[in-house]
């Protein structure tokens, strides 16, 4: 996932901090120099990263700092610190109107994926029992009204639409009848644009004073490169930008971009989207992206993405077999159901520290439907001692437990296999578990 | 100014016409440090990569001290050649299959202007005087047939479509069927957005392989990958992926006409040896230009 090869670069260079005694200044600028080119591989913007660099350089030769951390200490810290600041350091929220409705226009260039995040973004809000009205303002690309149409449909959110005329009168014509029908949400649909079309940049700003939003949120996609920089400035330049949404973030593209964003705009990261599935949609939290960065893991998104899902009491157990490592095969059935709500399970141990390279080897373990159905009949077709004790497990029991489940005994091997790493990842979690996920956003030996 | 109008603009200007930041750098006398610091910078700065970006500007550094190149004239004519030779000198336009119909494979992440690129080719087609044929092959985003419905309109092209939902590998293979039934001289096959890293969107991509294969052998004749000249480093492990469950014979880089640079071809070329054969220039349909290397460089080497 994102940001993934570079933790385990900064990892990898800070490891080389941390085992050795005194940080000299040519220390600090070997390991910055790893900084900056992990930062540009992930494609923060130049300017961007030689800012950031700087800044640390700056503050790491600071003798005050030296006087009371050890060196490898000061510059993680620093390092994590000015991160975390460019990033933006708390989960921001939306913005509301002091009268409902508030209004919210997405914008950004063409493929971003606004519509899509358009629609999510209603999802959202209609779970939360408001009445979200989307409106299709998009006149220029083929069949974008209709996409919205259809996404609509599916959440029944009503759209808005006056076919391909003048956007900003579709707009106000919107918000005329969001106050009507009584809407608490008004989401804008806006066309993807460049940032150098003056005439479309135009029209958005007449969009903006027509209805007068609360929210201008800026979709950018996570794997834009230096570009990032421009686009974003453009935007804040002609519009009153409150917030980014940073989208397809389930692929596996670092998004530094995030950080570009960030620094040009002064604009929170609002949203992540992280699918094509309409509830794949949730809060950004930029403080934990950044210890993400650092190679923290996102333990806190981790619990927090599966409280949601799992209810209290499965929660409970489970925790208490992490603890106990009694985690057997039945259990592990359960937590596939579990995981099929949550998402990839490979997204998911991204997240958490140290976890980058168990992630890929988790890769093959997608948890689709026809997988996940050729686990439960293998499972189904262990006897209750074999489920208990998988060790005793052997060949000519593989072959009844195929026979069994209409599977081969390659499908049984890989199974057993995934089980154990499973097992082993349980391991991690549960010495993590001691370690204490309360100590927040704080090295160990810091 | 877009690279695409310096890219209009660059053949016909003369290297010391050069402006801004590069013309200043190439302006030095002294090929020192700071000089090689800086053209790593722009390099780096048109998304080209660290990787290729430290290998071209040490290979440019041995090359000026072994030939005492002095010239700011010469050291950018070594860096130019260097860089075509990693992108390929030639341009390299879509050939026909022998027999017809030529089957042209769209593949690419989300967004990045698949649907709108075949538009584009298909309106490029027919002006030849061939006869093209659109199968609609992005089943899953909502209103993606709709869409290719009014590109077919718009380039006065026959469109093959099922409902959404369906099967891509069907709707490909009637599409394959049909251009062969009513003797069209090419099929553009769109398919849905998809991220690389979903394995199971890239196993759904080789059915739809096989089955084309099987309808027709020896299709698809192009596999064409879309890359956004947006996109950063990820470009490169898209193009990576791609290529090793569908072998692309070419890359169409889109949205050249906003500020971005797409430097990353250069470094997808280097490792994949995939030549780019078209940019897009807009959303328009006549906003396809066969891609101009030379042409492409100088365009990229021109900083405002
Ligand atoms: N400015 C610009 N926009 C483009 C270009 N190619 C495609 N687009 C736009 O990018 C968006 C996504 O294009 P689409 O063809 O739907 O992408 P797909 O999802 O890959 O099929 C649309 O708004 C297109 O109009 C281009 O070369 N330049
Ligand atoms: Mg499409």
């Amino acid at each position: 996932m994102i940001f993934e090869s570079l933790s385990s670069k900064l990892q990898a260079t800070f490891k080389r901090l941390r085992g050795k005694g005194k940080l000299t200044e040519k220390d600090v600028s070997a390991a910055l120099r790893e900084v900056r080119l992990a930062l540009l591989e992930a494609d923060v913007n130049f300017k961007v990263v030689k800012d950031f660099v700087s800044k640390v350089k700056e503050r790491a030769l600071g003798s005050d700092v030296l006087a009371s951390l050890t060196p490898g200490q000061m510059v993680i810290k620093i390092v994590n610190e000015e991160l975390t600041k460019l990033m933006g350091e708390k989960a921001a929220k939306l913005n509301q109107a002091s009268q409902p409705p508030t209004v919210i226009m997405m914008v950004g260039l063409q493929g971003a994926g606004k519509t899509t995040s358009a629609a999510k973004l209603a999802n959202l809000l209609k779970k939360k029992h408001h009445t979200p009205l989307l409106v299709a303002a998009d006149i220029y690309r083929p069949a974008a009204i209709k996409q919205l149409q259809v996404l609509g449909e599916q959440l029944a959110v009503p759209v808005f639409q006056m076919g391909q005329q003048d956007p900003v009168q579709t707009v106000r014509a919107a918000l005329e009848h969001a106050k009507k029908t009584q809407h608490d949400y008004v989401i804008i649909d806006t066309a993807g644009r460049l940032h150098v079309d003056e005439e479309l940049m135009d029209e958005l700003a007449r969009m903006e004073s027509a209805v007068q939003p609360q929210e201008i949120l800026l979709v950018v996609d996570a794997m834009t490169g230096q570009d990032a920089v421009n686009v974003a400035q453009s935007f804040k330049d002609r519009l009153g930008l409150t917030g980014v949404v940073l989208t397809k973030l389930d692929g596996d593209t670092r998004g530094g971009a995030a950080l570009s964003v960030r620094a040009v705009t002064g604009a929170p990261i609002k949203f992540a989207a992280t699918g094509e599935k309409i509830d794949a949609f949730e809060t950004f939290h930029p403080d934990r992206m950044a210890s993400r960065i650092l190679g923290m893991g996102d333990v806190l998104s981790l619990i927090e993405k599966a409280e949601a899902t799992f209810d209290e009491e499965k929660a409970r157990e489970l925790e208490q077999k992490m603890r106990s490592q009694q985690f057997t095969l039945e259990d592990f059935l359960e937590q596939m159901q579990q995981l099929k709500k949550m998402g990839p399970l490979n997204q998911l141990m991204e997240m958490m520290p140290g976890m980058g390279g168990m992630g890929k080897k988790l890769k093959g373990m997608n948890v689709d439907e026809k997988q996940f159905a050729r686990t439960e009949a293998i499972i189904k077709s262990m006897t209750k001692k074999e489920r208990l004790n998988p060790a005793i497990i052997n060949s000519s029991r593989r072959k009844r437990i195929a026979a069994g489940s209409g599977t081969s005994v390659q499908d049984v091997n890989s199974l057993l296999k995934q089980f154990s790493t499973m097992q082993k990842m349980i391991k991690q979690l549960s010495k993590l578990e001691k370690g204490k996920f309360k100590g927040r956003g704080k090295f160990p030996f810091m | 100014m877009g690279l695409f109008n310096r890219l209009k603009a660059g053949l016909q200007k003369t290297r010391s016409n050069l402006l801004g930041r590069l013309g200043e750098l190439f302006s030095r006398s002294q090929f020192d440090d700071d000089f090689y610091d800086e053209l790593e910078e722009i390099l780096i700065g048109a998304d080209v990569g660290v990787e290729t970006t430290l290998e071209v500007v040490e290979k440019l550094r041995t090359q000026v001290k072994a030939a005492k190149v002095t010239e700011a004239a010469q050291v950018m004519e070594i860096l130019k050649k260097q860089l075509l030779e990693l992108l390929g000198n030639e341009r390299k336009p879509i050939e026909l299959a022998a027999e017809k119909p030529t089957v042209i494979l769209v593949l690419g992440v989300n967004g990045v202007g698949k649907t709108t690129t075949i538009g584009k080719l298909a309106s490029l087609f027919q002006a030849q005087g061939k006869k093209v044929m659109l199968a609609a092959g992005d089943t899953f985003r909502a209103a993606a047939i709709e869409q290719l419905e009014i590109w077919a309109s718009r380039s006065k092209s026959e469109l093959v479509k099922h409902q959404q939902g369906a099967d891509p590998s069907a709707v490909l293979f009637d599409g394959v069927n049909a251009a062969m039934a009513r003797g069209c001289d090419i099929l553009l096959c769109d398919t849905a957005g998809r991220l690389h890293n979903k394995t199971n969107l890239m196993e759904e991509l080789k059915k739809v392989l096989r089955v084309i294969g099987k309808a027709l052998p020896g299709a698809p004749h192009e596999i064409l990958l879309v890359l956004d000249a947006t996109t950063g480093q990820n470009a490169l492990a898209q193009a990576r992926v791609f290529n090793e469950v569908a072998p692309l014979t070419g890359v169409v880089l889109t949205k050249l006409d906003g500020t971005a640079k797409g430097g990353i071809v250069i470094a997808v070329a280097r490792e994949l040896k995939v030549p780019v054969k078209y940019i897009g220039v807009g959303e328009g349909i006549e906003d396809l230009q066969p891609f101009d290397p030379a042409a492409y460089v100088d365009g990229l080497l021109a900083q405002e």
